[in-house]
């Protein structure tokens, strides 16, 4: 029998020098990776981590397991060739917001769209920061970057809009330093069946410094961020006295005890709802008209791609008679020269 | 069923099926080619079909045709010129007269000669009073008329009796041929058989057409003998349905899963369409969002273990560019296929031509050599799919197999192999005792690194397209180590042993024929043409490409006059006088979306001959 591998955070770290700037997020999200990773009870050459090119996709040199670098915007593409060929490992696509979602635009929603059961994890710095501060294709409307001088004329992409508008089964937001949130995020998107979306709001402190800093500041944040869970009503703030409610088709903010409101007047957060109206919702708020929503906000069991490619063709196998090539050149209409 | 009439016994004979894209002329032309290998004739069939799946009805830009050159010789080619076209409207007689030998047979459905169709044909009257009284032979048949007389008492609808008329002409035809119609009739057993209504129309239709023709006074009879062809199973097989099975046997031979990420385009559509049927033979096909994405995912199941393929036409080559130098990077095994249509841009996607060959050996960013071969005939598209997965394994590389237009869709007879038979394909993994794994250390004979996959235990390691540092593989920006990575990984595909070229007719001649790829059959039916009048003529034609054959230089330099023939303008030429500078290369190109003319080489090589 193989041997059980007990394995710890640093059993995924390689000897690179990791070379992302003093302070930024990236840095920060590979070691709640290094922490999850142990938690999932994979062997560690079964992890593939396939990455694209930015920043954040330096990522596989950083981690020890299986890793590749590929061109950009392409990771999705060649994940999830790597997902099909092995149904059995364990793959995670490392992605920017630039890599994802503009020259991966395609493959991102198509990847989702199929639901191949690989874990995506997109690093949202909102700026191109690899060459040294353009604008995204999430920067806000109006951003003043080195291609907008005179601010960005486009609207930004929501990530968790675009996975459920995709028909993504899952999609989780966490913030890259909350690495304990963002561990427990990640080991939740290892188990989701499906392409398992998880935007990291990542800071980028040399080229879009406080990116977040309305929804990081210490002092405020939990007024302005809502951590949601499966099963739970969505309550947040320092004193736990605020919830969300839906008035209309909109969601609320309340005060827990003011105008008779009470604990069960409070939504409670359903993941699984595979009607996607109330995730979308949640995945829309912004500060400061409502909190940001971090967590799993979606988690919806779909037919997944991979398991289908497996089973169509044992389905076909256990029926054909053609079983190899020499069946197949000899099959249909042949003839003998004596 | 006797014959009274007298049979003309000929050694080959070329005919053009053509009609109205929706006619089913390719169906009846497939029908006529399987009758023809099965009673013993070799074969070359060749469809001509418009971009526009349904092209306005009745004009010239909508006609579809099908050629088949059948003989009792070994065939070559689909032919230049026909002995017998059938033409269902007057805009496929206008497409196709050109096409027609003089003294050739012309049958047409004089039911869809009228002056609506001559309009829409651009004819400004009945073309054949003037036909009639020219070098042709013209037999006028009301085959829709009669189609719907024969099936008028089975109760169908209109549409599908007019659906019949080309089974009624195929009928018309097979007499004319003294060709059975056994094999036609097991056919419409098999195909429709959930519909016995359909089976029994297109049986009456076939009948009645053959009936009828045995009953017209002036109709010739001619009868194509047997070939001479060597013992064995035979089966009539086209370029991209050889290709599909080349790879797959490759990945079986292999021991490996066959992946394949692509996207459709034409003319390379029917290979995913063949290995997404493949499913009984496991292989794992993504038909995916995009060209770059069909490259990718194969690049992604390389890393992961399989023998990963993509399937493309040259717009769809230029849009993997980027990936072909990843893959080439990263030392994985993988194959492009490359079925060449005319270009450039858009192009002419339904025409041949062969002006991705530049492209295949140079379009990409930075030093970036892969391997490009060339099939030459439909059939052994199988071969050289087969040997470009042997390749890409064994040397950890991207293979380029170029094929194109003529020969994926054109078919042929083709000798069933063994898979016993066929050469060995041995991965280089990696073993436990490589840990820890350097991706770059390499075998020191052949440069070629090992194959490390995901789920290998304790081989754990990271590749990308970042320059990397000799045998470690960590990122590297050292220039010497540059250099060092540029020429290594030039020099393990130079020492891919590639077979030598071999010179066809006659060795002692002044002058040598340069071909590549799928010119072959037109290149070698001008040789035996020319013998045959004892001007004898050498021909080398180039499925190697990059690498060339050790040999090549040695070759040329015996013949006083090397004339290249491409269909482009030119490219193998100037590759070929970048390689050799001290040879002389004539040239004779071509590029109308249509393969050479035997006619046309031979008149070329005998003006090279005067020089």
């Amino acid at each position: 029998m193989a041997e059980e591998q007990v394995l710890t955070a640093k059993d995924f770290k390689s000897d690179q020098e990791i070379r992302w700037c003093p302070g930024c997020g990236d840095t920060a999200i590979f070691s709640s990776v290094t922490k999850a990773l142990p938690e999932l009870g994979i062997k560690h050459e079964d992890y593939a981590f396939i990455s694209g090119i930015g920043c954040s996709s330096r990522f596989p040199y950083y981690i020890n397991t299986y890793g590749f670098h590929g061109i950009h915007g392409r990771a999705a593409a060649i994940a999830s060739g790597v997902k099909v060929a092995n149904p059995s490992l364990s793959v995670w696509e490392i992605t920017g917001d630039g890599d994802a979602m503009a020259i991966g635009g395609n493959h991102f929603i198509h990847l989702i769209r199929r639901n191949i059961d690989l874990n995506l994890i997109l690093f949202n710095n909102q700026i191109y920061g690899l060459t040294k501060g353009q604008f995204s294709p999430t920067s806000n409307f109006g951003q003043v970057t080195k291609t907008s001088p005179y601010g960005t004329i486009e609207r930004p992409f929501n990530p968790g809009e675009l996975t459920i508008g995709s028909q993504g089964s899952f999609f989780a937001r966490t913030i890259d330093n909350n690495v304990k949130l963002t561990s427990e995020v990640l080991i939740e998107a290892a188990k989701h069946k499906g392409t398992s979306v998880v935007e990291a709001l990542q800071n980028c402190v040399i080229f879009n410094d406080d990116a977040y800093a309305a929804i990081t500041d210490k002092a405020t944040k939990e007024d302005r961020q809502i951590i949601l869970n499966h099963g739970k009503p969505m309550v947040f703030g320092k004193n736990s006295d605020k919830g969300l409610v839906l008035e209309g088709k909109k969601l609320k903010v309340v005060t827990l005890g003011q105008d008779g409101i009470g604990i069960n007047d409070i939504l409670v957060h359903d993941t699984k709802d595979p009607d996607p109206t109330i995730h979308l919702c949640l995945v829309r708020m912004n500060y400061p008209e409502l909190p940001v929503a971090l967590g799993v906000i979606r988690a919806v069991e779909m037919p997944v791609y991979n398991e289908l490619v497996v089973k169509q063709i044992e389905d076909i196998q256990s029926k054909s008679k053609i079983r190899c090539m020499d069946d197949l050149m000899n099959s249909g209409s042949t003839w003998i020269v004596e | 069923m006797t014959k009274v009439t007298h049979v003309v016994e000929l050694d080959e004979v070329v005919i053009r099926f053509s009609g109205d894209s929706g006619d089913g002329m390719q169906l009846t032309g497939t029908l006529f080619s399987d009758t023809s290998a099965l009673v013993g004739n070799d074969i070359s069939t060749f469809p001509d079909y418009p971009a526009e799946i349904r092209a306005p009805q009745g004009t010239v830009g909508g006609v579809s045709g099908f050629q088949l050159n059948f003989g009792s010789n070994k065939i070559h080619t689909p032919g230049d010129y026909a002995d017998v076209l059938l033409a269902m409207n007057p805009a496929s007689l206008k497409a196709n007269l050109r096409w027609v030998k003089s003294g050739g047979t012309i049958i047409v459905d004089i039911d869809s000669f009228n002056d609506k169709n001559f309009e829409k044909a651009g004819y400004t009257e009945n073309p054949l009073a003037k036909l009639k009284s020219g070098d042709y032979n013209i037999i006028e048949v009301p085959i829709t008329s009669l189609t719907k007389e024969a099936l008028k008492d089975l109760g169908l609808d209109n549409k599908s009796i007019i659906r019949s008329k080309n089974i009624f002409s195929l009928g018309i035809v097979y007499w004319l041929f003294n060709h059975p119609l056994n094999f036609t009739e097991k056919y419409f057993d098999e195909k429709f058989k959930k519909n016995p209504a359909i089976v029994e129309a297109n049986k009456i239709a076939l009948h009645a057409g053959y009936n009828y023709a045995e009953n017209l006074q002036y109709m010739p009879s001619f009868r194509v003998s047997p070939a001479k062809i060597e013992k064995g199973k035979y089966r009539n097989l086209n370029g991209n349905l050889a290709t599909a099975w080349g790879l797959i046997a490759a990945a079986e031979k292999a021991k490996l899963q066959l992946f394949c990420g692509s996207y459709p385009i034409t003319p390379a559509t029917e290979i995913l369409q063949e290995l997404s049927a493949r499913k009984d033979l496991g292989v794992r096909v993504m038909q995916c969002e995009d060209e770059i994405a069909g490259i990718c995912t194969a690049i992604g199941a390389s890393f992961a273990g399989n023998l990963a393929v993509t399937t493309t036409s040259g717009p769809g080559l230029a849009l993997k560019a980027e990936a072909i130098g990843l893959a080439m990077m990263t030392e994985l095994p993988l194959v492009i296929v490359n079925v060449q249509r005319g270009g450039p841009s858009t192009g002419l996607p339904t025409k041949t031509e062969q002006a991705d060959l530049l492209q295949a050996l140079y379009g990409r960013n930075g030093e970036c050599p892969v391997v490009v071969l060339a099939a030459s005939t439909p059939s052994n598209c199988f071969e050289f799919a087969y040997i470009a997965c042997k390749i890409a394994v064994e040397h950890m590389t991207p293979v380029i197999l170029l094929t194109d237009g003529f020969i994926a869709n054109g078919s042929e007879a083709w000798k069933i192999p063994q898979m016993a038979d066929l050469p060995e394909i041995s991965a280089p993994f990696a073993k436990p005792e490589d840990a820890p794994f350097l991706p770059y250390l390499r075998n020191p004979e052949t440069l070629v690194r090992k194959w490390a996959v995901p789920g290998m235990k304790g081989l754990e390691h990271r590749v990308g397209g970042l320059e990397k540092m000799d045998k470690t593989g960590t990122v590297s920006y050292v220039p010497e180590n540059h250099q060092v990575m540029v020429n290594l990984r030039m020099e393990k595909l130079l020492k891919i042993k590639v077979p030598d070229l071999i010179i066809e007719g006659n060795t002692e001649s002044d002058i040598l024929l340069v071909g590549w790829g799928s010119t072959h059959g037109h290149l070698r039916t001008v040789l035996r043409n020319l013998e045959a009048e004892g001007k004898p003529v050498a021909l080398a034609q180039f499925n190697y490409i990059f690498p060339l054959p050790a040999n090549t230089l040695e070759v040329f330099s015996k013949y006083k006059r090397i004339l290249v023939c491409e269909l482009n303008m030119g490219q193998f030429a100037s590759y070929l006088r970048m390689n050799y500078p001290s040879i002389n290369f004539l040239q004779f190109n071509k590029v109308m979306g249509l393969p050479f003319t035997v006619a046309e080489l031979t008149k070329k090589v005998e003006e090279v001959s005067k020089l």
